[in-house]
């Protein structure tokens, strides 16, 4: 046997892909239900994304295009990385694109661009529980899982409404999957909610907790508000500075230390390719310009 | 006349130790009774038992529901139960740090129970909170506030609207006035009184204070070593008392 034949695809070991596989199948199963598996070491710390790579690891084939956004970027440390792992321990494409990829994972964002029926999108959850800071017990918050005991969740809204005048959760908005399970969509801004019911898969990997949840395509997925106060997917008011994009999700960018800021699309991929299509804001360069 | 609570020979046992036994009682629509008894005469313990908290080990709990009439609660199933216990029932927490959400405001705690029942209006359940608020004496600019803020008797009072606010029609009470000085007890009792009486409730109260079941409660149960050894009518039992322990209870109370 030659060397690299010793070595399995995709790093983790057919028994652990198996069990994976199991959990990833019961959370399609089962929408929005935080399943638990036996979540291994992975070469890197937790927090880094270790739950998100072993669902990528049981769901990548050799034929599969990989694609990793961190932050919306695929130019960070985080992306980087485990783009490089899975280059070295699966040999699968990688690419940047989010239209050819068909495995992606994310931390922090869904791509501005629709994903399709053949794609997958994994998503890295730090803390997977919805209501772990209103109700300590994990016992009793698995009791009002079952039990669809949800009021807490709107008491924590409530207190965003007293405090700040209106909903001030911008991030890890819950939502309600298909009428039964809250969910954590993971640390998504708000603005990435609605983007929720996709047409691909959608499955959720939280590697310290050890649970794995998942979003069947063209799923309901409904964020919590109040009657009176209802959900808003907000974003900064202004256009992106380089492809003058409005409809995006944008990053704030200090650019010098007199208060000189800059807003631009927080989807590295999407905004490169609207420069590409000619787009251009107003401190962005054409994109052939650039290139030279 | 049917009761709201019919109990039927409630019995619990911590291992070989009588927590109570032998208990029966009805408890009618609008009727205040009153537990006492010494420290570890099992009146917590049945407490417990009635609301839910406990299982005993023997006997039935009927409750009269909405829609289903007279319903044993300990066989019941847990949803069930804890709708119920959200909404037909309360429970009044001697220590009010057991029953409040700490880190939530004043006007969250009043309103969770309403949320928990499919309220999703923030502005009516917002309303809601403040008239309960003013009910129990707190001031409106509180709302706001957490309960870490509060003084022991104002926490205690918004614990009690934290429970009522969605009109049930139980009321279990574990020594509501213990823990409070003198002055602040005849204010909270006082609202108590005047509360279980707008709305017609019915409590079941477990408290070792006699100055409390005299003002709040229609009938009495005096408890000793987890039995039963006197029933009857407050003033009856307070002032005639029949059984040697109840004298000795009756007696030990300060005169000032």
């Amino acid at each position: 046997m030659t060397e690299t034949g010793q070595y399995n695809f995709a790093y983790l070991d057919e028994k652990t892909k198996r069990m994976i596989r199991r959990a990833l199948l019961k959370g399609l199963a089962i929408p929005g239900y935080q399943v638990p598996f036996a979540s291994r070491e992975m070469p890197m710390p937790y927090g880094w994304g270790t739950g998100g790579v072993q669902v990528s690891a049981a769901c990548l084939t050799p034929d599969d295009s990989f694609k990793v956004i961190d932050q919306g970027a695929d130019d960070t440390t985080n992306a980087v990385s485990i783009r490089k792992f899975f280059q070295r321990t699966a040999g699968v494409d990688v690419t940047e694109h989010t239209g050819e990829a068909t495995v992606i994972q994310t931390r922090h964002r869904i791509p501005e661009e629709p994903l399709r029926e053949d794609q997958i999108l994994v998503y890295q959850v730090p803390i997977p529980e919805p209501l772990r800071f209103l109700e300590p017990r994990e016992t009793e918050t698995r009791k009002m899982h079952s039990l669809e005991e949800y009021g807490l969740m709107h008491v924590k809204l409530y207190e965003d409404i007293a405090r700040h005048g209106s909903i001030a959760t911008s991030y890890a908005y819950p939502v309600k999957v298909e009428g039964r399970y809250v969910m954590d969509p993971s640390p998504i801004p708000k603005f990435d909610n609605p983007k929720l019911e996709m047409a691909a898969i959608q499955l959720f990997g939280a590697g310290r907790e050890q649970r794995i949840y998942a979003v069947p395509p063209y799923t309901k997925v409904v964020s919590l508000d109040f009657d009176d106060y209802p959900f808003e997917a907000s974003k900064a008011d202004h256009p992106c500075a380089l492809c003058a994009a409005t409809h995006t999700y944008l990053d704030e960018v200090i650019i010098d230390d007199a208060g000189g800021r800059m807003f631009v699309c927080s989807d590295t991929d999407y905004c490169a390719k609207r420069r590409a299509e000619g787009h251009t804001g107003t401190m962005g360069t054409p994109m052939n310009e650039d290139a030279a | 006349m049917i009761p709201l609570l019919k109990v039927q020979d409630i019995a619990k046992t911590y291992g070989g130790r009588i927590g109570c036994t032998d208990v029966s009682f009805d408890l009618y629509p609008g009727e205040v009774m009153g537990i006492v008894g010494e420290s570890g005469s099992g009146k917590s313990t049945l407490l417990n038992c009635l609301a839910g908290h406990l299982v005993p080990d023997r006997g039935q709990v009927l409750f009269d529901t909405r829609t289903e009439g007279l319903k044993d609660t300990v066989r019941m199933s847990e949803p069930e139960r804890r709708m119920l216990s959200r909404t037909d029932w309360a429970f009044v927490h001697q220590n009010p740090r057991d029953g409040l959400r700490m880190g939530v405001s004043a006007g969250g705690n009043v309103g969770e129970r309403l949320m928990a029942v499919g309220a999703r209006h923030y502005g009516d359940i917002r309303a809601e909170a403040l008239d309960w608020l003013g009910r129990v004496e707190i001031a409106n600019d509180r709302i706001d506030d957490r309960p870490s803020a509060f003084s022991g008797g104002m926490q205690q009072r918004l614990q009690i609207a934290r429970n009522l606010v969605t009109g049930p029609r139980l009321v279990f009470m574990d020594e509501p006035t213990g823990g409070l000085d003198v002055s602040v007890q005849a204010r909270l009792l006082d609202l108590l009184r005047g509360l279980v009486r707008q709305m017609g409730l019915s409590a079941i109260i477990v408290t070792h204070d006699l100055a409390v079941v005299r003002l709040l409660a229609d009938r009495l149960m005096v408890m000793k070593s987890g039995h039963v050894v006197e029933t009857g009518l407050t003033d009856q039992v307070l002032d005639d008392p029949q059984h040697s322990y109840t004298q000795l209870l009756v007696s030990s109370v300060l005169q000032v």
